[in-house]
């Protein structure tokens, strides 16, 4: 069964007709062509497909693309802005934290999501923050310092802004 | 300019991965592409009496369905074993084939049958569904003793005993009289668990036939093309080598499980010619768990002997290896020659001996995963050291001093020949540890730790100082060894018109950074910009050859090759600048990026002498056009890694929980280009040990099953899990490459799981506990705990 779907991603809208079962990572990769959104699991454990829906990290493989008709999403393509990387982007790059990349685009957008929630974590609290995201290269130290310098700088430029 | 080399510069390649515009093989989608499901074995052994595809074959958007009746049919042989290894007798290993599908009888969990392409991945998966197999199931044996004993179920049934070798390192007579003579045994039976290698990304592999061509292209996630196109095309699928052209372009982490030829690669291929189109599986992380290559799966006795001043005297080692249902391409060589050659360890030991044997079992093939025999050797030797000191009641980084072997730097003073047949190139073990001390504070923690009992709270600290043999490898060593290949490595510098450098390096990264290592090394040697540099990997069309990247071989040989290249670089530059400024080639030096006549102001630059090689107007006489070298460079040893890791745990003496309160970290991987970057590998590699310590290991019941087959059943260490890691390092150079570099890639994994595993026994020293089995579980601890308790009170 076909599903008309309307969804702004990325400030973009984007009207489809989709199979009922496709997950809403399936749409992003395949019907999109949006691939920044990785699939590493299938039991939403990795972390890897998350994007941001309606404000939310939300893991795009426990969701279906008939789900997200109405919705606004941010996938890591739509992070930069015009060309200049996010801080949460620039911080990653600045400590070290990415190696492969895989799971590299979840790792940010969850950091998106808890900053939000806590613009000024601690470390525990960053870790206790990326619980539902794996990497394997990184030992997460070099992840847990750029997000803990983003929330810094960030916290920064609102103070200076 | 040469100050590039040593620095930690910020990742070249990080800016595509951060902005989603990393291009992984599952990313990519060909014109006409159809997708592949593979239908895999519930059991873990049984005979296939029937395979019915019809209900698949009729599924909407089903194009075609393979079985392994079609393999045999095609006359297809199985992926092959890249080393081998004899037995003691001299008989050559048994080697029973691995098939691309299986058309007799099903090996372990996850073995595959039939394959389905369709014209979705949905459909090809809704089909998979359809096949009706009917299996006779036989008797499973999963555990590498069990697979030994009278009456095992057979894996193969040309393989007598399940037993793949037996082998032998060492002086065993002396081996034997030294533990029989020793003042002091320690001895430790030892279960090395088999881990699941999890990298986040699945593998994926596309077979795209072009019939109007005839050419061959595989997009897979591997990492190490050339290695991939050889074997299956000379070995698996006999294609024209010069036909064929494999692409593995970004690939997210690979720890080893990423080395080996998959029956996948070479079924996507074959695929692709029977349908004309191209091909594409991606595996489910089910996939992962049942097929990736598993990896350690050790179980060993080991007795290290010491004279009354504390001094080893001799270790005896017996280990059985369970290498899974089939070889993998490396799954015969990591027992052995990456794991007896590396008992020696850092200590003085004068007489050693192994004696181990490999199985076949209805589980997962085994192969290289980070560290690849080393890890288990570390294992041995540090759980050894820290049990012996607490027996004979002697500080554990003290009895390390005692038998560590005397520093040497391998140019004045000779490389140090260990009894297991490795020449060690240089080392400080002291210093290395001593540093460690110093880290952690060691006798403010002892004090603490006191104090810490006295108030019943269970504190404990660990030590593990290893070595690892990377940089693999000198061919001839290995070739006699039984490697079948040669393992030495190539690059290519094109040096472009404009003074632009492109490098094609048969190294492959796979999140180790290589795009801004090797500019390093370009930039800083040539004195020009790292913008001007370009390192171009993982595509057989574009890249010379190559051997790939595993064993922490990338940057001491890998990045050997292009600092040779470099060198001819700038001898036939150095010709055509003497030639412009007409002077004599001994009169010129090098340096910021042009050539000067000494002495003189009259210079020119690198960009220049680049234009004028493609542009020979005015040119020496007799000197061929163009700036392009490839190097292949073949090392004349191993390299030697070496480091101190600490671990400080905190034990709930009520639920047996481990906290890791410190890691503490100091290794010598030689000269380091960029500090950054290794640091990075280091924190990798010390989260994956510490995952084998505490989280991580395969679990079958007895008919076979892999009972944690996902994630939400396997543990992986996550973020909370760990704490920040305390990182330093001495430096103690290669003699034998030019950069001076060890490796890095897996010296963490290698080092931390006996630290932690020791930090959480020293914690329960006042219970008694002298071993737990990996992984050390909460409910392991209590009940390690308990059982102390409870005979206590006897």
């Amino acid at each position: 069964m076909s599903v008309p779907i309307s969804i702004t991603i990325n400030g973009k809208i984007y009207e489809s007709e989709v199979d009922s079962r496709l997950l809403l990572v399936q749409y992003l990769r395949e019907t999109l062509r949006l691939t920044g959104t990785h699939v590493g699991c299938d039991t939403s454990s990795c972390g890897a497909c998350t994007i941001i829906v309606d404000g939310k990290a939300i893991k795009s493989c426990t969701m279906l693309a008939a789900q997200a008709h109405g919705a606004t999403i941010i996938t890591i393509e739509g992070l930069a802005n015009n060309g200049a990387l996010h801080p949460l982007q620039e911080s990653f790059k600045e400590e070290h934290g990415l190696q492969c990349g895989f799971c590299t685009p979840g790792m940010i957008m969850t950091a998106l999501q808890l900053l939000e929630d806590n613009p000024q974590p601690s470390e525990a609290e960053i870790r206790h923050g990326l619980e539902g995201n794996y990497c394997r290269c990184t030992g997460y130290h070099n992840i847990v310092k750029a997000i803990y310098h983003a929330s810094r700088k960030m916290g920064k430029e609102v103070v200076h802004g | 300019m040469a100050s590039v080399i040593g620095k930690s510069i910020k990742r070249v390649e990080d800016k595509r991965f951060l902005t989603g515009k990393g291009k992984y093989v599952d990313d990519m989608v060909l014109p006409d592409m159809t997708y592949a499901a593979i239908l895999r074995s519930h059991l873990a052994h049984a005979r296939i009496a029937n395979v019915d595809i019809t209900a698949a074959e009729n599924a909407p958007g089903v194009v075609a369905v393979f079985t392994g009746a079609d393999i045999v049919k095609a006359e297809i042989g199985g992926v092959p074993c890249g080393w081998q290894v004899d037995f003691k007798n001299g008989d050559t290993m048994k080697e029973p084939p691995h098939p691309l599908l299986v058309a007799d009888k099903v090996r372990f969990m996850g073995d595959a049958v039939a394959v389905v392409i369709a014209e979705s991945a949905a459909a090809a998966k809704d089909a998979v569904e359809l096949i009706m197999v009917d299996y006779e199931e036989l008797d499973v044996v999963v555990d590498g003793p069990d697979a030994l004993k009278d009456g095992a179920p057979l894996i193969h049934d040309d393989v007598p005993n399940n037993i793949c070798y037996d082998w032998e390192l060492g002086d065993q007579d002396a081996t034997d009289q030294a533990i029989e003579n020793a003042d002091h045994v320690t001895t430790l039976e030892f279960v090395n668990q088999r881990l699941i290698p999890n990298a986040i990304e699945p593998r994926s592999a596309i077979g795209h036939y072009e019939e109007a061509s005839d050419r061959y292209t595989l997009y897979t996630t591997s990492q190490n093309p050339h290695v991939i196109r050889l074997l299956m095309s000379a070995f698996v699928l006999g294609l024209p080598e010069h036909k064929v052209r494999i692409v593995s372009p970004d690939v997210g982490g690979g720890f080893g499980s990423k080395i080996p030829h998959y029956i996948e690669e070479a079924l996507m291929v074959w695929c692709s010619k029977q349908i004309k189109r191209p091909v594409k599986w991606t595996a489910e992380r089910n996939e992962s768990f049942m097929t990736d290559t598993h990896g350690r799966d050790h179980v060993s006795k080991a007795e290290m002997g010491f004279d009354s001043d504390g001094k080893i005297t001799g270790l005896r080692v017996k280990t059985v290896a369970n290498l899974g249902a089939y070889l993998s391409t490396f799954s015969t060589c990591v027992p052995t020659y990456l794991h007896g050659t590396l008992l020696q360890g850092l200590y003085t030991t004068p007489a050693i001996h192994i004696d181990l044997t490999a199985v076949f079992t209805n589980t997962t093939p085994v192969d290289a995963l980070r560290g690849a025999g080393r890890p288990e050797a570390t294992y041995l030797l540090e759980r050894l050291m820290d049990n012996a000191a607490r027996e004979m009641g002697v500080d554990p980084a003290e009895l390390r001093f005692k038998n560590f072997i005397p520093p040497f730097d391998g140019v004045s003073q000779p490389g140090y020949q260990t009894q297991v047949a490795l020449q060690y190139d240089s080392g400080n073990y002291e210093k290395v540890l001593n540093k460690a001390l110093e880290m952690v504070d060691y006798q403010e923690f002892r004090s603490q730790q006191s104090q810490a009992r006295t108030e019943g709270r269970l504190l404990g600290i660990g030590f593990s100082t290893y070595i690892e043999a990377c940089g693999i490898a000198p061919s001839a060593v290995v070739g006699s060894l039984g490697a079948r290949a040669g393992l030495f490595e190539s690059a290519q510098v094109r040096v472009q018109p404009t003074g632009k450098v492109s490098v094609f390096v048969g190294s492959h990264s796979h999140g180790q950074g290589h795009e801004t290592t090797f500019s390093q090394l370009v930039a800083g040697k040539l004195g020009i910009a790292m913008e001007d540099v370009d390192i171009v990997h993982g595509d057989t069309d574009s890249v010379s050859f190559g051997m790939g990247t595993y064993g922490s071989r990338s940057l001491a040989v890998g990045g050997t090759a292009i600092m040779n290249g470099l060198e001819k670089v700038l001898e036939k530059g150095a010709k055509i600048a003497a030639h412009k400024l007409e002077a004599a080639e001994e009169d010129l030096e090098y340096a910021n990026g042009q050539w000067t006549v000494k002495g003189s102001d009259k210079s020119i630059a690198f960009g220049d002498v680049a234009l004028t090689a493609y542009v020979p107007h005015d040119y020496p006489e007799g000197l061929e056009p163009g700036l392009d070298f490839t190097n292949f460079y073949d090392p004349t040893n191993f390299t030697f890694p070496f480091g101190a890791h600490i671990a400080i745990v905190e034990v709930d003496k009520d639920t047996g929980k481990i906290t890791i309160d410190r890691f503490v970290a100091c290794d010598d991987v030689g000269n380091v280009v960029n500090p950054m970057i290794v640091d990075g590998q280091l924190h990798g590699g010390i989260a994956h040990g510490i995952g084998q310590a505490l989280f991580e290991g395969a679990i079958y019941d007895e008919s076979g099953q892999l009972l944690n087959g996902s994630f939400m059943d396997y543990t992986m260490p996550r973020a909370d899990d760990l704490p920040m890691f305390e990182t330093d390092r001495t430096v103690t150079p290669c003699p034998h490459n030019p950069l001076g570099a060890k490796g890095a890639g897996e010296a963490g994994t290698i080092a931390a799981t006996p630290a932690v595993v020791n930090a959480v026994i020293d914690a329960l020293a006042p219970f008694g506990v002298t071993d737990i089995k990996m992984p050390l579980t909460p409910e392991r601890v209590w009940k390690a705990m308990q059982t102390q308790i409870k005979e206590a009170a006897l």
